[in-house]
Parts: C-alpha cells; structure tokens; sequence
C-alpha cells in the first residue's frame, strides 16, 4: 500500500497539499500517483506569478507510459516552481512528498480547503480506485 | 484471457493491464529498470497472448507464396525464418509476423494477439478460394517466453542445458520437444522459447533463480521502439502499406514471377507514387506521443509511437509523415509546437546511439 502522510490534505487527481509556516501552499503528487504512473520522465512546470484557478491545469508529468495534468487544488498566484523536478523527473517517484514538489502557490485565503481530503477520506478514495483496476 | 504466468505475475506485484483481450504484465517494478536489463544483461517476457500456427500440408509452401509478401522459397534450410506481412487486396497490411521453417512443407508463423482472429479468418477464406492441400492448426497449447538480452543465450544454455552457438540469429532449432528460435523483438540478441504450460512455469522459476529480470509490456515497447520495430496496430495496419510502413524491405520481389495478395496494388503504388512514409524523429524537453500532429515543409504528418528512450534519454518516435520531409520538424505536443529532427530509425542498437 503506497504512503499517505496524515499532516497533508488531498485531491481526488492525487495531488497533495500543504500549508507551509510561511503561508503558502505546496503541492506535489501522491505516493499513490508516483507508483500508479511509474517512472517520471519529464515535469513541465507552470510559470512564476500565474494566476491559477482552482482545478485548472497547471504543470504535466510525463511517465514512459503517459503525460498526466498537475491540478491546481485552490485559486492562487504561483509563487515557486521545484526547478530540481525538471532537472531530474525521478524525485517525484524517490520522494513525492519531500524534494519531488511541483510547485507553491501564494492564496487570499484558506476557505476553499475545506473542500480537500483529509487522509482517511483519500486513503479510501485510493482504495475504490485499486478496487476498479 | 490468462496466460499460464498469470498468477506469479500478480504476486511479482506486477501492474497488470489489458491488451487484445488478456491479462498482461505492464511492468514489476520501473520500466527503465526493465529496459536496462535487456539491454545490458538480460531479461524475459510472457508473450503467451501471440498465437503460433503450424501450417502443414503438401501445398504449404505454394500458399503461403500465395498469402505473404516474402517468398517462403528463400527459407533454404529447415529452422530459417524471416520477417513478413500478410497483406489484403489493397496491399493494406492485415498482420506481420515471423515465418519459421520447420520441415519440407511444414511452417509455423506466430500472429500479433490482437490480430491473430482476423489474421486466422483471412487465412481460412484464402485456403478456401485457393483449394491448397494445406491444413491450418492453430496452437493455442503453446505459451512464448521471450529471454532478451546480451547475456541471454548463456542463461539459455545453462537453463536448457544445450549449445545455441549452431543457432544462427533469425533461425529455430527443437530441443527435447521445445522450439527455440533466435528471434526477438527489443533488439538485442536472444530466444523465443515455445513450450506448453508445464515446462513454461519451470523456466519461468529457472531463468528468474539466475537472475533474468522480469520485464512487461512497457519496457518491450520502449526496447522495439529504440529498435525501430513497427507495432502492428499503431504504426502499420489494414488502410497502409509496407511502402508506407519503412518495411519496404519485406517486399524483395515484385518484378518476379510470383503472384501473391496485395501485389497488383503495390505495383499500382510504386507506380503512382508513395504519399508518405514511416520514420523517425527525436525531440528533446518533452515526450512525444501516439496521435501528436508533426508539421514538415513539406505538408503534415502524424506520430504513430512516441516514447521517452530509455537509453538516449529523450524522446523517440515513429512517425508516418510525407515522403520528401527532412531535416527539421515540428511536433504539436499539448498545443505547443516543439522543434523536433527527421531521424533515420533505428535509434539504438546493441546499446548505443545508431541514428544520425
């Protein structure tokens, strides 16, 4: 079973997201999406001070097999892009939740998190989603 | 529909997937790792799905002149193979495949799974309009194992307990009941073992304890694509012809005296002129896919297969574009054009760059 981090909130696209001390949004993909996608190959990275909406597609990821969006989870401004994930594609199976991030988004506000998931609702998310494979 | 590996492939925790109606391995692990392996050391595929025919009879050889586009006649010895097409009215290509003489009037050929219904209905309706003395037996009883890779054949001999240094690339030999030819389709050297459902779960566990490295249909698709091989299905199918397929090769004899289907409309082709063609192109900072629109300036073109190279390290495709395009293109890839070069396939060959 692939790693779900308690401290982190999901979307129903397998990225997650974190509130950073410094008030801004990190978001990168799942253990779950890492291992469902296999081998990273590529990250096209959004360009700083984009205005994002919330759902629109923002980056790509490009296993051998297959390109996938990269959702925006909440409305922001893109305020960091992980340059490291476009050198080397494969952080993002080595370590999705730590130096494979995509990308950091600058908010107004933390209203629209309320329509994440939490850990226990992706985990079973995750599970109806192996169920139908 | 499962093969034999089935269940060993689950617990491998193998990414299992669907292709032309069965249960496939996609990959163990990391399809780069799979790659790797074969090209470097060596590593084995279930290719159960692919169907052998055996096609015996007194008249095989005259039908099968009659059916493929390659002479079988150039097969000289029993355990020759070669590489052909069977081809419909339109010279459109119904299936490729691999010709293996076993006997005076005996052969087997091996069909793509998801070919292998209609490749077999075509097959029957020629015989029926023919009237050959030929008997046509599929061999449903029989699973592939394919061992790739440059320390393949020394596995294969320890594991088989044989000398393949009599068995030329591109020929088959039978050994205790078990045929082994020397064919593949990643580009390395390596065997093709076909064996029933037995003896295939024994050289299953055999190759696997001298560390053959179990590879899925991902790494095959990157390994044949560095390769140049055509995907029946993707790159060639029943609206194009070799002409238009970069295997014009297979098509050796079309001044000869030999009538076979499809050739009234390749002559009409050569004649008329051959719109487009099968080749590569490479593209680096994205990867290209199957469907991506390819701008040339000489008209547009399609890529067919497109895949990250594991070897090269960026992206690699077939492409079926016009016939005069060189030099520079440009690849649509999520509406962004992306500057691309016309390359001669194949990319890779026994592990190392080959194409301009």
């Amino acid at each position: 079973m692939s790693e779900i981090r308690n401290n982190l909130r999901y979307t129903s696209t397998h990225e997650w997201i974190r509130v950073d001390e410094d008030g801004l949004v990190t978001v990168g993909i799942s253990d779950f999406a890492q291992s469902a996608l296999g081998d990273v190959v590529f990250v096209e990275l959004p360009e700083i001070d984009g205005e994002v909406d919330a759902e629109q597609d923002v980056a790509v990821v490009e296993s051998v097999k297959a390109a996938s969006d990269i959702y925006a989870p909440v409305a922001g401004v893109i305020a960091e892009i992980n340059e490291s994930v476009a050198e080397d594609p494969s952080l993002l199976n080595a370590d999705p939740y730590g130096e494979g991030w995509i990308f950091k988004l600058r908010v107004d506000s933390l209203e629209s998190f309320d329509d994440l998931l939490g850990a226990d609702e992706y985990q079973e998310h995750c599970q109806a989603e192996d169920q139908d494979h | 529909m499962k093969t034999p590996l089935h269940d060993i492939h689950v617990q491998l925790k193998a990414q299992m997937v669907e292709f032309a109606g069965w249960q496939m391995p996609m990959r163990y692990g990391s399809t780069i790792d799979e790659h790797h392996a074969v090209r470097n050391h060596a590593g084995m595929f279930d290719v159960s799905h692919m169907l052998p025919v055996d096609i015996t009879g007194t008249e095989s050889t005259k039908f099968l002149q009659h059916v493929l586009a390659t002479d079988v006649r150039t097969l000289a010895e029993d355990g020759h193979a070669l590489y052909s097409v069977i081809l419909n009215e339109n010279g459109g290509i119904i299936d490729d495949l691999i010709v293996y003489r076993l006997a005076n009037e005996q052969y087997r050929i091996i069909l793509n799974a998801g070919a292998a219904t209609a490749d077999l209905d075509w097959i029957n309706q020629q015989l029926r309009s023919t009237h050959f003395e030929v008997k046509i037996n599929p061999r449903r009883d029989l699973n592939i194992l394919a061992v790739q890779g440059p320390e393949a054949i020394k596995f294969a001999e320890q594991v088989l307990n044989i000398s393949l240094q009599t068995v030329r690339r591109f020929s088959a030999t039978k050994f205790s009941g078990i045929f082994i030819a020397r064919t593949g389709y990643t580009g390395e050297d390596g065997i093709e073992i076909l064996c029933t459902d037995e003896v295939l779960l024994k050289l299953w566990e055999q190759f696997h304890c001298k560390g053959v490295v179990p590879c899925g249909l991902g790494a095959r698709d990157t390994l044949r694509l560095e390769a140049g091989m055509n995907l029946y299905g993707q790159d060639m199918d029943t609206t194009t012809t070799p002409f238009e397929s970069g295997i014009a090769w297979v098509i050796k004899d079309l001044a000869a005296e030999r009538d076979f289907v499809g050739k009234t409309a390749l002559l009409s082709q050569q004649r008329n002129g051959i719109p487009t063609k099968l080749t590569g192109i490479v593209l680096e900072g994205a990867v290209m896919r199957s469907g991506y629109e390819v701008s040339t300036s000489v008209g547009k073109g399609i890529v067919t297969s497109g895949t990250f190279s594991p070897t090269l390290r960026y992206s690699i495709a077939l492409a079926r574009i016009p016939r005069a395009a060189k030099g520079e293109c440009e690849v649509t890839i999520r509406s962004k054009s992306k500057m691309g070069r016309i390359v001669r396939p194949p990319f890779v060959r026994e592990g190392e760059r080959v194409h301009r």
